[in-house]
């Protein structure tokens, strides 16, 4: 009982940090139909940049400071301009497989430049353990899921609550109406597109302390993103969250109970039961077929 | 579908690079053969998979995984004393079965869903390859892979190998352009260019495309078939992701739903490793930024340049022609 | 003479709000019923409920007695009813005659007799002669993309004729036509209504076109019938004329 404890909180942590990647997916589809398939590689990314600035001698806080704000302008805004718009006049599928050899640019460029070796990467959070429901559970994984909780709260009050945030919601269900009653539709893909940058960095710097950084990070953390948003219902936000609790804890219990060599399997069986029988995801709404 | 094949020019251009292909080699060495070899190879994977994304639209991230299925199961039987025919059979099956269970639920569904299957897929397989070392011999991986005997030849010098990959390509190269020639080929265009267009007319889409994507997933299986006595060694590393991230940058390069294209993009992908070997490890960092660049200018690859030019070029002659004949068209009411 | 499409109390809600309410009709064979109203009235709603593109939220549709309500597209027309569009019209990589073999090939065989059998599935034969009969023969190798937009329109008007239909919709084909493509289109249409012996539904803006071609009328406000009748009937009738102007 006590290991099963550890172990639904430990996949409580990895699955909040997955629900922050697939949101950020999650929008970025939304807002622009842009599928990236280098979502993996955003997530990837960050740590490496926060361990550079780091290395320059920045106390841990700033360096995690810079690589949010590097990450907001690289993953965000230089994105957003350098690759998605030139290619979204292309469609859908080009940019998809755009996103793929970005993919491959990102991950091959942090081997080469910074090291093919995982690095360890400290931690924002104390060390020691917290009981819950008696058993002794790692205050690590706590504060993992309790800030991405916290970050998905604040995100969701920003969309709900500001007018910024009301507008973004506007212009991501239905762009042609929202430029019509005089939203800056692409002001507010823009800052989509630096939430997203924001929310894989925060990802980013909660998830390298426990499964350290390498530049392959990206391959796992990719798929299970991609898996969370379709099995929480690839057009919803809250898809996404509820998407990413399943998957992290799945994926925790049957690498316990079940086998961990075939742990990486787990993303395809869920992946293959929600098409089969639950096709819009938990959340979403069954399609009709479109015109 | 385009070919540049009405274009004399093209067709003089065919016949000099089809002679080299099958008299060249005579004066290359050792391994100028093998990467021709591997090029033939590599490019049956990657008209599979051209026909699964450039005919049918559709993106799959598993091409690599079954040249792995194709490759393992070529090595196991053959290693056991299986004739490569058998494992061919068994491969092919294998690879069409497993390509039409994935694709079954993933088309029922209208987003690019295939591409997220296949991805995960892909880890399956990876993970199948490496753990079980009963049947696959895990990371050592299996050794001592036989050349087959082919109508009485053996194929165990660099020459005669290169031969069995130069006809294997030629036969599947066949195949293919009858199947595209066909009716079916004709609904492929179809579901690609203007599918809701397609299902008015009749068109299951979802039938053809699932089968386009099973065949595809089946070329990938020939294509493993040949690599595994090509490198007479098989182990994980090759099938990973990696690996169908590549052959889907190269039906890209060289030109989705274009005939010529995977030829095209496998020989870049080929040699790009050779030219840039002076770079180590930079070439796909390169690579990876060519593709991007060249998607960002034409989505349709190298191909796809070449067929805009004489597109221009054909309606700048049809325009002309039009305006010498207008006074014709303008009493028929068209 | 039999009733081929029978519409009968069709609904579709989205949200709160029903785009069609509870609409019914029937056409009879032969007739070419055009439905008409003013913008926003449910009349692509209404076309895309028949043709399987949407599930309407009430009702049936019933092709020949047999009930079709909510079937696929791509089954719809394998019983023999089939469409134009709007936009998305033809397929521009393909040439006009191939652009028509495909718009039969799916009615012979079956998928793998397609397979083996003929290059054009037997069909040269009656895409010429369907390019004889909209006048196209000067077009016929052209590559569908190249056509100007209203000989696009007439391409997709002939392939909906292809695989000889029993009951087309057409989603308005007077749309962005010339006035001479557009006296050619009528004519040609009208002359395969008798030929073929088809019954249309037709969606129009372009009033003088649906008065001219169409021997029956059905008027659409807000989602709900207001008038059907002859086209002299519907344009003497006082409801339609403030409908049409109160907009």
């Amino acid at each position: 009982m006590v290991n099963f404890i550890n172990l639904v909180v430990a996949g409580l942590a990895t699955g909040a940090v997955y629900a922050l990647i697939a949101i950020g997916f999650t929008l970025l589809w939304q807002t622009s139909q842009t599928i990236n398939f280098a979502q993996g590689e955003f997530a990837m990314l960050p740590a490496f940049l926060m361990l550079a600035a780091a290395s320059l001698g920045l106390p841990l806080w700033l360096a995690v400071l810079a690589g949010v704000a590097m990450s907001a302008l690289v993953l965000g805004a230089a994105f957003k301009f350098v690759l998605v718009d030139p290619m979204l006049k292309h469609g859908v599928l080009p940019l998809a497989i755009a996103t793929m050899a970005l993919s491959i640019f990102m991950k091959e460029t942090v081997k080469e430049v910074y090291s093919a070796e995982a690095q360890s990467f400290p931690s924002l959070l104390p060390d020691g353990n917290v009981a819950i429901l008696g058993a002794p559970v790692s205050l690590q994984s706590v504060g993992v899921f309790v800030t991405s909780i916290v970050a998905v709260a604040a995100l969701q009050l920003f969309i709900a609550r500001t007018r910024t945030g009301r507008q973004m919601q506007a212009t991501a269900q239905n762009p042609t109406v929202a430029r019509i009653l005089g939203i800056p539709v692409e002001r507010m893909i823009l800052l989509t597109f630096v939430i997203n940058a924001v929310l894989v960095a925060l990802a980013s710097a909660l998830i390298s302390p426990i499964y350290l950084a390498k530049f392959s990070s990206g391959e796992t953390l990719g798929l299970a993103a991609f898996i969370a948003a379709i099995v929480g219902g690839f057009n919803q936000i809250r898809g996404a969250i509820a998407g990413g609790m399943v998957l992290g804890i799945v994926d925790n219990l049957s690498a316990a109970y079940i086998s961990t060599q075939y742990r990486g399997a787990v993303p395809l069986f869920l992946l293959i039961a929600v098409i089969l029988f639950r096709p819009q995801g938990l959340f979403g709404r069954a399609e009709e077929r479109t015109v | 579908m385009t070919t540049l094949r009405s274009h004399p020019v093209a067709c003089a251009l065919f016949a000099v690079i089809a002679l080299g292909l099958l008299f060249g080699p005579l004066a290359l060495n050792r391994y100028g053969l093998y990467i021709l070899s591997l090029w033939a190879v590599t490019t049956i994977a990657a008209i599979g998979l051209n026909l699964t994304l450039g005919y049918a639209g559709q993106v799959s991230l598993a091409q690599g995984a079954f040249v792995g299925i194709g490759a393992y199961t070529t090595a196991i039987m053959t290693t056991q004393g299986w004739p490569i025919l058998a494992a061919l059979a068994v491969a092919v099956v294998l690879c069409f079965a497993i390509g039409w269970l994935l694709g079954y639920p993933a088309l029922r569904v209208q987003h690019h869903y295939l591409a997220f299957v296949t991805l995960a897929f892909s880890t399956l397989a990876f993970l199948v390859f490496r753990n079980e070392e009963w049947l696959t011999k895990g990371i050592y991986g299996i050794i001592g892979i036989p050349r087959p005997v082919v109508f009485g030849f053996p194929t165990t010098r660099p020459l005669p190998f290169y031969y069995l990959c130069l006809g294997s390509l030629t036969l599947v190269s066949l195949a293919t352009w009858w199947l595209v020639r066909s009716p079916w080929g004709r609904a492929f265009v179809a579901l690609r260019e203007n599918p809701i267009r397609a299902l008015s007319l009749g068109v299951d889409t979802r039938r053809y495309t699932l089968m386009a994507f099973a065949i595809g997933s089946a070329l990938g299986g020939v294509s493993g078939v040949l690599y595994a006595p090509l490198v007479e060694f098989v182990d994980p590393t090759p099938f990973a992701l990696t690996h169908s991230l590549n052959l889907l940058m190269m039906v890209i390069v060289g030109g989705a739903g274009f005939f010529f294209g995977p030829f095209l993009g496998a020989i870049i992908a080929v040699l790009l490793p050779e030219w840039l070997r002076f770079a180590q490890g930079y070439y796909l960092i390169v690579y990876a930024l060519f593709v991007m660049g060249l998607l960002v200018w034409s989505p349709t690859g190298l191909l796809g340049i070449a067929d805009r030019w004489m597109a221009e070029r054909r309606t700048r002659a049809a325009s002309a022609a039009r305006a010498a004949a207008a006074p014709t068209l303008e009493k028929e009411g068209v | 003479m039999r009733t081929v499409l029978e519409v009968s109390g069709i609904s579709k809600h989205f949200g709160g709000i029903a785009a069609v309410d509870d609409v019914s009709f029937e056409v009879r064979e032969g007739e070419i019923l055009g439905i008409i109203g003013p913008n926003g009235c449910g009349k692509s709603t209404l076309f895309n409920c028949i043709l399987g593109q949407l599930t309407p939220s009430k009702g049936d549709v019933r092709l020949d007695g047999q009930t079709v309500t909510g079937m696929r597209p791509s089954d719809l027309n394998r019983l023999g009813v089939s469409r134009t569009f709007q936009l998305l019209q033809v397929f521009p990589q393909l040439s006009v005659r191939e652009n028509l073999i495909l718009a039969g090939q799916e009615h012979k065989g079956t998928m793998l007799s397609r397979l083996f059998g003929a290059r054009d599935a037997g069909l040269t034969g009656e895409a010429d002669r369907m390019i004889a009969f909209f006048k196209m023969q000067h077009l016929a190798d052209e590559r569908a993309g190249g056509l100007s937009y209203g000989q696009q329109k007439l391409l997709d008007a002939a392939m909906a004729f292809m695989a000889g239909p029993r009951l087309v919709l057409l989603d308005e084909p007077a749309g962005g036509v010339n006035l001479t493509m557009l006296a050619n289109l009528k004519d040609r249409l009208r002359a395969i209504n008798v030929e073929q012996g088809a019954t249309f539904v037709v969606i129009e803006h372009n009033m003088d076109f649906v008065m001219s071609l169409c021997t029956r009328v059905l008027v659409l406000a807000e989602g709900k019938v207001l008038a059907q009748g002859t086209p002299a009937e519907v344009r003497a009738d006082k409801r339609v004329v403030d409908a049409y102007l109160g907009h």
